[in-house]
């Protein structure tokens, strides 16, 4: 079932006069940057899910507040949908375009407007980079710690709007975690303040609410972040086990020992090997499956925690631990880990990469089922596990130039992420629904569930103009998704609630 | 870890709000009553959470544990003791307080600058919404980003968007070690020393000024807390501080005037108000115990970018601190979506919710 925006099942967009909404801006904004022209559009028609595309109505590209404010006001007037867009780097096509909307670009806003060390907090414009806010607070021994792998190019709005996660969330949290306040502006251009620069705020905690709320109910304007200090040292250890079983329990295991490590992640043998070849790690290509170990913190703890995660490790049946000697090796190490996506990407044209989680408990058996996907739909998977907290990216690997290869891809990511649902998971971990997991909500929540989210959209945006389509699939979209698969045959998971 | 007195009597408090649905009965939702003195007087038909208890899941290696909105916290303490784990966010239990009203007042302990709030370990709840269902958001998994996160909205909303049935809660290993010291040293300059501290990675988890000395708990590995100890010095202190500055048993609280919870970024310097205060939360929450008036309280506060609740019942009308116009309309269009009828714990917070 196609992810594209299909008014049929998502709902009816107002129709736009292009010529009078172009004119309209240029007359009330006149130094608006407006992209209209069809090749100027081209480079805006994806986000990070490069596999859909939509050519936007229009692409504006503000450099001030009111600039925002006031395409939101027009926007608002003429009834044309709005979507906000930071890097574009986000992999669920949370920013893909509408061809009847404007794509609301904000990546100009890159300013770090405040690092204040005694308090701990930075405050920065949204389309500030992840990582220059740790760059910019590195000379006070301070840093931002959630760290998504596109942290060299995602924006801290986008961050926000997807609430990114990252490698070390199991010990630092995800950005809802990080957070003080953000400013908003609503879909009629009112600025509103969320959070506050206490620890908390009167009312209802709104700032939790639109963490993760995909640009559908106000656009992020600013945003102030909590910083850490720096960790003294950390160490990283790599296990090698002989059966992915086996290195799931040494998760568990570590955890049963009292240790939250910084970062604990696993991968499989075949992004192993994609990962060495491209990075030369270091990493035992003969082993099943990988476990890389962070210990961070004070110098004395970290010493006492590495040797007691390393007799764990070999307990649980590792076939090798190796502590990276200095820290050109520990970086050497997640090199491996943090490139693992292109790594793989070398093996094969193309690849999609999925987001579910699941407890920790069920990775056995959940590893076992993707084997079988994979076998059924003929397709390669490598597994890249945030295995800390049961985040798992499988990878699956396609060539789009092959006919059906792309609709399998999409078709075995399906069931793996219902699969995930199945076991007490989740469709996604950090990427976001987006558009790409539009129809797996239909999996994970019932009609009653996805129509209070409705109405929570429609208390901040009852014209439903913010990002249409996105993140909470309508009901006619969940029952023609569920028709499909009995038509197709059986149901996947009939014990689960279908409308 | 079933005990006899785990029940799940969700169909019962499900029928009674349907029942207060189909006759817009205002519901006053009560655990067992301990947190009574915070927010506006509800006039409303008692529903009673207690009955709704039990600990549905407990797996110390996934670090999530599920209980029941009428678990007292005090059982849950207890079973997660045993596993040598802990609610980092130390819940107040105000005598014998409840799993479901520890997330609808969503009040944290000394520990919350380092270890985050209760909001923040929520991973998931059982909700009877104003439409008269009982749904699920969120789970059991440390990341979910799956649809709007209604989970961590229940938290502090003073069960006036809905009765949270169940809650799934990420939990942690207990530090290896725990040390208390205290020392001699003034308000003003303890607050500049938190502030040098909180940028140097100390194993700090509590920080409390009580007028006269700084109050200080370390926690981690045995190395990183006799490094700090040795390095900041002072007297030993007992543990039983930080319980006792959690439920307010310590004289301070004593006291006949009323009480102000000031929140605030987490380098105020000390503010100038009539009556006396006690620091905590390294700066960024103090309790003032004043006879000020509660306009010239939240001036002040607000002047420095914080909030000022009033935690001494019925003394003004608007003991949260009243939301600027915009905000407050989306209060109320959030409300009226989330609970069209208006029958949970109707103005609990503020007058027009």
């Amino acid at each position: 079932m196609n992810i594209l925006y299909d008014e049929r099942v998502d709902g009816i967009l107002p129709d736009v006069d292009k010529a009078v909404l172009l004119q309209t801006l240029q007359a009330r904004l006149p130094d608006l940057e407006v992209l209209h022209q069809r090749e100027e559009l081209k480079p805006y028609e994806c986000d990070g899910l490069s596999a859909y595309r939509t050519t936007p109505l229009l692409v504006v590209l503000p450099r001030y507040l009111n600039e925002v404010q006031g395409v939101l006001r027009i926007c608002h007037e003429l009834r044309v949908p709005v979507v906000a867009r930071g890097a574009g780097t986000g992999l669920s096509g949370g920013a893909l375009p509408l061809e009847k909307g404007v794509l609301l670009v904000m990546a100009r806003f890159n300013n770090i407007l405040h690092i204040d060390p005694a308090a701990r907090t930075a405050r920065v414009q949204p389309g500030v980079r992840n990582l220059a806010i740790s760059q910019a607070a590195a000379p006070f021994g301070l840093y931002y710690a959630p760290d998504p792998s596109s942290q060299i190019a995602c924006s801290i709005g986008g961050n926000v709007a997807e609430n990114a996660g990252g490698v070390h969330c199991l010990k630092y949290g995800l950005t809802v975690h990080n957070l003080l306040k953000v400013e908003i502006l609503t879909v009629d251009g009112e600025h509103l303040t969320l959070g506050s620069e206490a620890l908390d705020s009167p009312g209802f905690d709104l700032l939790a609410l639109f963490t993760g709320s995909e640009g559908m109910l106000g656009v992020i304007t600013e945003v102030t972040v909590k910083l850490l200090p720096k960790p003294q040292t950390a160490k990283v250890l790599l296990a090698a086990f002989d059966s992915v079983e086996k290195a799931g329990r040494a998760v568990g295991d570590i955890i049963a020992a009292g240790i939250i490590p910084g970062g604990l992640e696993m991968m499989d043998n075949l992004a192993i090997r994609a990962a060495e070849d491209f990075i030369h790690a270091g990493y035992p290509v003969d082993a099943e499956a990988i476990l890389l170990c962070e210990l961070d913190g004070v110098e004395a703890d970290v010493h006492d925690d590495c040797n007691l995660v390393r007799q764990v490790l070999e307990q649980a049946g590792a076939t090798e631990v190796r502590q990276a000697r200095d820290e050109a090796e520990r970086v050497r190490f997640w090199a491996g880990r943090k490139n693992a996506f292109p790594a793989v990407g070398r093996l094969s044209p193309d690849y999609y990469c999925m987001d579910g989680t699941i407890p920790r408990r069920e990775l056995p058996g959940v590893l076992q089922a993707i084997a079988a996907l994979s076998a059924e739909y003929e397709l390669r998977v490598a597994n890249v596990f945030h295995a800390g907290d049961g985040n798992m990216h499988p990878l699956i690997l396609f060539d789009a130039n092959q006919p059906g290869e792309l609709d399998r891809a999409e078709a075995l990511g399906g069931k793996i992420l219902e699969l995930c649902v199945k076991v007490g998971g989740s469709i996604t971990g950090e990427h976001g629904v987006g558009r790409e997991k539009i129809n797996q909500m239909c999996a994970q929540f019932n009609s009653d569930e996805l129509t209070l989210f409705h109405a929570v959209k429609a208390a901040f945006d009852p014209s439903g103009l913010l990002n249409p389509g996105k993140n909470i699939p309508t009901l006619h979209r969940c029952a023609e998704f569920g028709a499909m698969h009995v038509h197709m045959g059986q149901l996947p998971f009939p014990e689960l609630e279908r409308f | 870890m079933r005990t006899a007195h785990d029940i799940d009597d969700s169909a019962v408090l499900l029928e009674q709000v349907n029942q207060a649905l189909a006759y817009a009965t205002p519901l006053r939702i009560q655990g067992s009553n301990s947190k009574l003195f915070l927010g506006r007087t509800v006039a409303g038909e008692i529903l009673d959470t207690r009955s709704h208890r039990g600990i549905v899941s407990y797996d110390p290696t996934e670090l999530v544990i599920t209980a029941r909105c009428g678990t007292p916290l005090s059982e849950l303490a207890h079973v997660l003791d045993a596993a040598q784990q802990m609610l980092p966010c130390e819940p107040p239990a105000f005598g014998d307080a409840t799993v479901g009203g520890m997330i609808a007042c969503g009040l944290s302990g000394p520990r919350r600058p380092w270890s985050g709030s209760v909001r923040d370990y929520v991973l998931g709840t059982r909700v009877i919404t104003g439409h008269g269902k009982h749904l699920r958001f969120g789970g059991e998994v440390m990341k979910n980003v799956a649809g709007y996160d209604l989970s961590r909205l229940m938290a502090g909303s003073y069960g006036s968007l809905g009765v949270v049935t169940e809650v799934s809660l990420k939990v942690l290993p207990k530090p290896r070690q725990c040390l208390s010291i205290s020392l001699e040293i003034d308000a003003d300059r303890a607050l500049l020393r938190l502030a040098e501290w909180g940028q140097q990675p100390l194993p700090i988890s509590a920080a409390c000024h009580d007028g006269q000395r700084l109050h200080l708990r370390l926690e981690g590995g045995a190395g990183s807390v006799a490094a700090a100890h040795e390095r900041l010095g002072g007297e030993l202190l007992d543990s039983s501080f930080w319980t006792d500055l959690n439920e307010h048993q310590l004289a301070f609280f004593d006291e006949d005037q009323p009480l102000w919870r000031l929140s605030l970024p987490n380098n105020t310097p000390g503010l100038a108000l009539p009556g006396r205060q006690l620091i905590d939360w390294g700066g960024a929450q103090r309790w003032l115990k004043s006879d000020a008036d509660a306009a010239f309280v939240r001036n002040v506060v607000a002047e420095v970018g914080g909030h000022a609740t009033c935690y001494s019942h019925g003394l003004i009308d608007s003991p949260f601190q009243p939301l600027p116009d915009a905000l407050m309309r989306y209060h109320r269009t959030l409300k009226q979506q989330l609970d069209p009828r208006g029958i949970f714990n109707p103005g609990r917070l503020y007058a027009e919710l």
